[in-house]
Parts: structure tokens; sequence; C-alpha cells
């Protein structure tokens, strides 16, 4: 039943399992959809939508394909299954002789009703029973300018509308590399050591095997210290401008990155197309919320993995000319690359994430830039792929 | 014959719209945990409650933290214990079941009547953490290495679990779940929630509280928006103090209920005098 609304809500990006619509079916039989089409609603969502960001994706799939059904609510079974065992359609041009069936909404129900009770069979093709492909104001896959749709896809959209109330547009992401695939990929993040200060509290078995025998078998318990991460990580984002078309993308990172709670220390900044002697604490790149480069120099030691988040597609100018910087007012003695440089020096380990595509590097707009910070830092795209071999070469001594 | 069925219909003590009721029944029905998200303060917590409130049900609490490991709900081998009690010569060290502490969800598969186990807050543990649970969540059971008993439920708890999206949950556990997402209620709702927890309380003073507190609400630069919980907080405050309840929003008593942040404190004064704040710019 309805496997056609099983392949739309999938055709349309919901990633809805056969498990899931094997127990929908389930619930179904259980009659847990009170016979009622918003029972049959509320049951599918809470089934197969796994996240408020999806609701609205459903609302809409749900109108479409729903779009135009008022059944009544006890309509009987067999004739959900007379309609959904039948492919016939009428051509979408072929609209039967349309005077005949302007028809008041509410004979038209009465109509309806009175079929039902009539109707012992399948029926297709016809003008008057329920089913499909025919000019009969009741079934599906036929034309009627005025008549009731029972069940199957809306194609002329002259029926009456049920569901489309959109809900849960705020919650909307379209997930491209979700959230949860990045956090895993950061787990990787990691490099243990147990000289971290912190209470002992995990038994060391060696060490209580040995000290219960020195003590003749009298049992003596030995803890040692927890093994910590100690990896610490500097942050670097490009936004504005050019990095517009990949925030969503780059949010996702960022938001990935900040609920990672297993680094020791997680540092955040941003900056323009560049790096030059001032570097942002908010993505809204103001003079305001900033702090000097060189500040950060000096307070970060060289252990910290740097990552870069960046198109590095720019005017070449912003990287090789003092004065390059792309927001006016504000004035570089020192270039782009030398403050790359810097950071080169500075600290022991750093990538460059692009989240252009990299098979369009060569050619894209900004390639000479691209290629030009690409060999100052190693750089990959931002992708799960790429993330992955960038921890790689973050982690590796 | 069909078993008689469990329906849950909301308590005295909880608003429950049409929505939630009708994914709670659909879980019972299908014996599948329900998953349940939404703002914090939305009562996801009190709906494990209401429910072994209205069934008349024990109800086991599992809270999570972010060291919790799948294991601690099974059960937990008190090896120490037993290697002291051998030393000393105390107990019955041969009898290993003795040293076997059963966990929450262990504590829910061995009652003998029907309970709501509610696991709190599952976004706080480890990222693998939902995985571990599949098998013992999808079954109802789990073997205990050290005694090699399996412990098989009697009676399928209910089981709920909240979740605050502080972090992604996977794919696999998230197939075997009733979904639900608790709307934050609109206001007919919410000052039927009030009435349920003040009883007949002045009309006015919801009406005058409930309106400054939408306006609060509405301002969308705060960092944490008040919730549900701190508006009750709040009224009762109101109510216990006595002071006056006309014009809340410009007199604004006991602000720090509602806003447990300062910036969000120093947010709010700017909007009320200046209509709007550059904060954020």
């Amino acid at each position: 039943m309805f496997l056609e609304f099983f392949y739309l809500l999938r055709a349309r990006g919901l990633d809805v399992s056969i498990n899931e619509w094997m127990t929908l079916e389930e619930a179904l039989d259980k009659g847990l959809a009170k016979a009622s089409l918003t029972g049959f609603y509320r049951l599918c969502r809470s089934i197969l939508i796994k996240t408020e960001s999806d609701y609205d994706k459903f609302d809409q799939v749900f109108a479409e394909y729903f779009k135009g059904v008022e059944t009544p609510e006890d309509l009987p079974e067999e004739f959900w299954n007379w309609l959904s065992g039948s492919e016939l359609e009428r051509a979408l041009d072929d609209l039967g002789d349309r005077e005949l069936f302007a028809k008041e909404l509410d004979e038209l129900l009465r109509m309806f009703e009175e079929r039902i009770k009539e109707q012992k069979e399948k029926h297709d093709g016809g003008s008057y029973w329920i089913g499909t492909g025919g000019t009969s104001s009741m079934g599906r896959g036929g034309y009627n300018p005025a008549g009731i749709r029972v069940g199957g896809k809306g194609r002329h959209k002259t029926a009456l509308q049920v569901a489309g109330e959109r809900n849960f547009k705020d919650f909307r992401e379209d997930t491209i590399l979700d959230i949860r695939t990045f956090q895993m990929a950061f787990r990787k993040l990691r490099q243990y050591s147990s000289r971290v200060e912190s209470q002992e509290k995990e038994l060391d078995i060696d060490k209580t095997v040995d000290e219960t025998c020195d003590k003749g078998g009298m049992l003596s318990l030995a803890y040692e210290r927890p093994r910590k991460n100690t990896v610490k990580v500097l942050l670097l984002i490009d936004s504005e401008g050019s990095m517009l078309p990949y925030s969503r993308l780059c949010n996702r990172l960022f938001q990935a990155v900040s609920r990672s709670n297993h680094f020791k220390d997680l540092k955040i900044y941003y900056f323009h197309n560049a790096i030059y002697d001032r570097l942002y604490t908010t993505p809204y790149c103001k003079i305001r919320d900033s702090v000097d480069t060189m500040w950060v120099f000096n307070r970060l030691d060289s252990d910290y993995k740097v990552i870069f988040v960046g198109d590095a597609a720019m005017a070449p100018s912003e990287l090789y000319r003092p004065g390059g910087n792309a927001i006016i007012g504000l004035f570089n003695r020192e270039t782009g690359m030398e403050w790359f440089q810097k950071f080169k020096k500075r600290f022991k380990k750093q990538i460059w994430l692009n989240p252009i595509e990299k098979n369009s590097w060569e050619w894209t707009y900004g390639a000479q830039t691209i290629h030009d910070i690409g060999t100052v830092f190693p750089m990959y795209e931002l992708s799960l792929d790429g993330l992955e071999k960038g921890i790689k070469k973050l982690l590796a001594r | 014959m069909r078993k008689q069925m469990n329906i849950f219909k909301g308590s005295k003590n909880y608003v429950v719209t049409d929505e939630l009721m009708n994914a709670v029944n659909v879980s019972i029905a299908l014996q599948k945990p329900l998953l349940i998200k939404g703002e914090p303060g939305t009562g996801k917590t009190m709906l494990a409650e209401a429910i072994a409130d209205s069934l008349d049900m024990p109800l086991i609490i599992w809270s999570i933290k972010s060291t919790t490991k799948a294991q601690d709900g099974l059960y937990v081998y008190d090896t120490v214990q037993r290697l002291y009690d051998s030393q000393f010569g105390e107990g019955d060290v041969k009898n290993i079941g003795q040293y076997i502490k059963l966990g929450k969800l262990g504590e829910a598969f061995t009652s003998q009547r029907q309970v709501v186990l509610l696991i709190d807050e599952i976004d706080k543990a480890d990222l693998e953490f939902p995985n571990d649970l599949l098998w013992e969540l999808d079954k109802m059971e789990f073997y205990i290495n050290e005694t090699k008993e399996t412990i098989k439920t009697k009676q399928r708890p209910i089981v709920i679990i909240t979740s605050n999206a502080e972090k992604e949950l996977p794919d696999a556990f998230l197939r075997r779940c009733i979904f639900h997402y608790i709307e934050f209620p609109d206001e007919e709702k919410m000052e039927e929630i009030i009435r349920v927890h003040y009883g007949d309380i002045n009309s006015k003073l919801v009406a005058n509280a409930m309106e400054a507190f939408y306006k609060i609400r509405g301002m969308k630069d705060l960092q944490k928006r008040p919730s549900t919980s701190e508006l009750l907080d709040w009224i009762q405050a109101l109510m216990v103090s006595g002071v006056s309840t006309e014009d809340l929003y410009e007199a604004m008593p006991f602000l720090g209920v509602l806003l447990k942040k300062n910036q969000d404190m120093e947010m709010f004064n700017e909007i009320k005098e200046k209509g709007y704040s550059l904060r954020n710019w």
C-alpha cells in the first residue's frame, strides 16, 4: 500500500529505510492510524522522520502526494486495494466532457458515499464507479474537474486540499555532509598522554599484581591517571565574500568541531581571504571584535594544530602586495603571504581545508592563489575524505 | 486474542498535545523506544513521569552523563569487593551472582511489573553510546559473562529517551525509534500549562506575565531564550512577592529568573530602551 509514497519520500531526499516502512505497515495493521488522514500523517511522521529539520520536507512531500485527498473517515479497506492495485492512467489532455461533471461538492460527497455502498468490485476506466483512469468523479489517475481523488498521486490538482501547512520551515537544513560524520572524523584527532594533571582513578592492574605479591598475597590496589587527549586546535575560518556559497558546509564543520569536547583546547578565529595583522573573533569580521595576530602567536604554543578553512581564492594583490587587504581602510605593511609564512614557522602542524572541489582547483577563479597557498600549507578538499587525510597529516610526527 | 493495550491519555499534572499523545501510544503499541527532542524546558523529562503516573507503573530513570558507558546500564561486576571478601573470608565468594550489580537497564528488564524506563539526555554520552545499546533495546535482553546467564525481560518496558541535540545520534539507532519533537507551546497551551500548575490563579497576572514573556521570547538575539520552566518560576516569584502586575514588561521584576546570562540581560535592556540591538553586528 502507498508504495509510491515511500519512493516519493526517498526521491525527495528523505532517507526512509525498508525497516521503518515495515514498522509503518505493522502500525497500520494494528489500526494506529485511527482510519483518518490526520492520524495517518502523524503516524508516518513519528515513525519515518527522525529529526525536526526534516519535518518541513516531510510536510511538503505529504502534501504533494496526498493533495486532494479528503477521504471519508471510514473508507472500506477493499477500495484502497482496488485502487492501489491498478496502473491504468488517462492521458493528461484527455479531459472528457466538462459540462457533465460540474457538480456541487455536497452532492458529490453524497454520491461518493452511495457509491461506496453500491460498489462491489474493482472498476477501472469507466465513468461511474470508483476506479482508476476514468472520468467518474471518484477515483484516481483520471480526469474530472471537481472530483474526489482516492489515494494515488494528484495529477491535475483540481481536487480538495488537505495537508500543506508548513509549520516546520525554520528547522530545515539540507544535509550534505552531516555533523555526525564530521564529528566521527574529528575523533581521530587524538594524541594520548598520561602526563596530565588529574586524579588517579583508573586501576593499574600490573602495579596491583606487583604490590600484592610484594605484600605476600595481601591485596593492595594501585591506581593510575587516566590517559587524556592532548591535542590543541587552532581553527581559522575564512568568512565572507567568496565563501558564502560554502557557508552551510563550513557551519557544519564548525558545529562538529565546537561540539567535540575531546580537545584539550580549541581556539577559533576568523579572517577575510588572507591573514594580516589582525584576526577576528566573530564571523562578521568587524575591526571592533578583533585581536592582534601577534598576540595570538604569543599566547599559543607551537603544539597547536592549525586548521585553515577557506577557498584560498582571491586577487593576487591580496596575497602579494603591501596594502592588499580587501577590507577598505585597513593597511597591511606585510603581505598576506608573509603572514602565512609566519604561521608556518610559528606552529609545527598546519593544514588548509578548501571547500572547492579538488578537481577544479586548477582552473576555477583564484587558481593562482589556491596553488600558491597550497605550496605553503598542505591543502585538502573539505570533504570527509579530505578531512581524514588532513587529520592524518596533523598527527604525523 | 489481542492483549489489552495501555493507552496514555495525559495526566492531571501534565498538559499533552494530541500529537505527542499519539506518538507515545504508537511507541507503546509497537514496543519501540520513543525518542523525544525539544528545546530545554519543554517538559521532556516530565513526560516519562506523566506516563508512569497515568498508567500506574513504576518509573526507572537512567540519567546519562558524559562518562556513562552502555555497560553501566546493564550490570557491573564488582571485582574488588570479591577480592577483598576472598582475602578476609567474608561472604560467599563462590557465588559470583552476588557481585553482579544490575544497572538501571538491568533493573527495568528484571522487574516483575511492566515499568517505564527513562533514558535521560542520551546525547550527553559518548558518540558511540547509542550504538552500544542497539541489541539490548531491540531484543530487550543481555548476557552476563561472569555468571553465564541471559537476562530477559518479563514485561517489555516502555522506553522513553530524551535528547537535547548536543550530539547527533547514529542512524542505526534512530531507525529503531519512534521520534517526536516537542514544539514550544503556543499561548493557548501555555495558559493551560500554567493553570495545571497553579490552579485558579489571577487571570490578569497570567495574561500580563505571558505578554511580557512572549515579548522576550520574540527577541531572536538572545543566547538562551527563556522556556516554560522559567516562566513558571517567574510567575511563582510574582505571586509570592505580590508586586504590582501592571505593565510587567516595563518594570520587569525578577528578570534574573527568566534570563540566566549577563549578556542576555544587557541585550534585553538595550532592546527595551532603543527597540533594537547592534551587539551581534
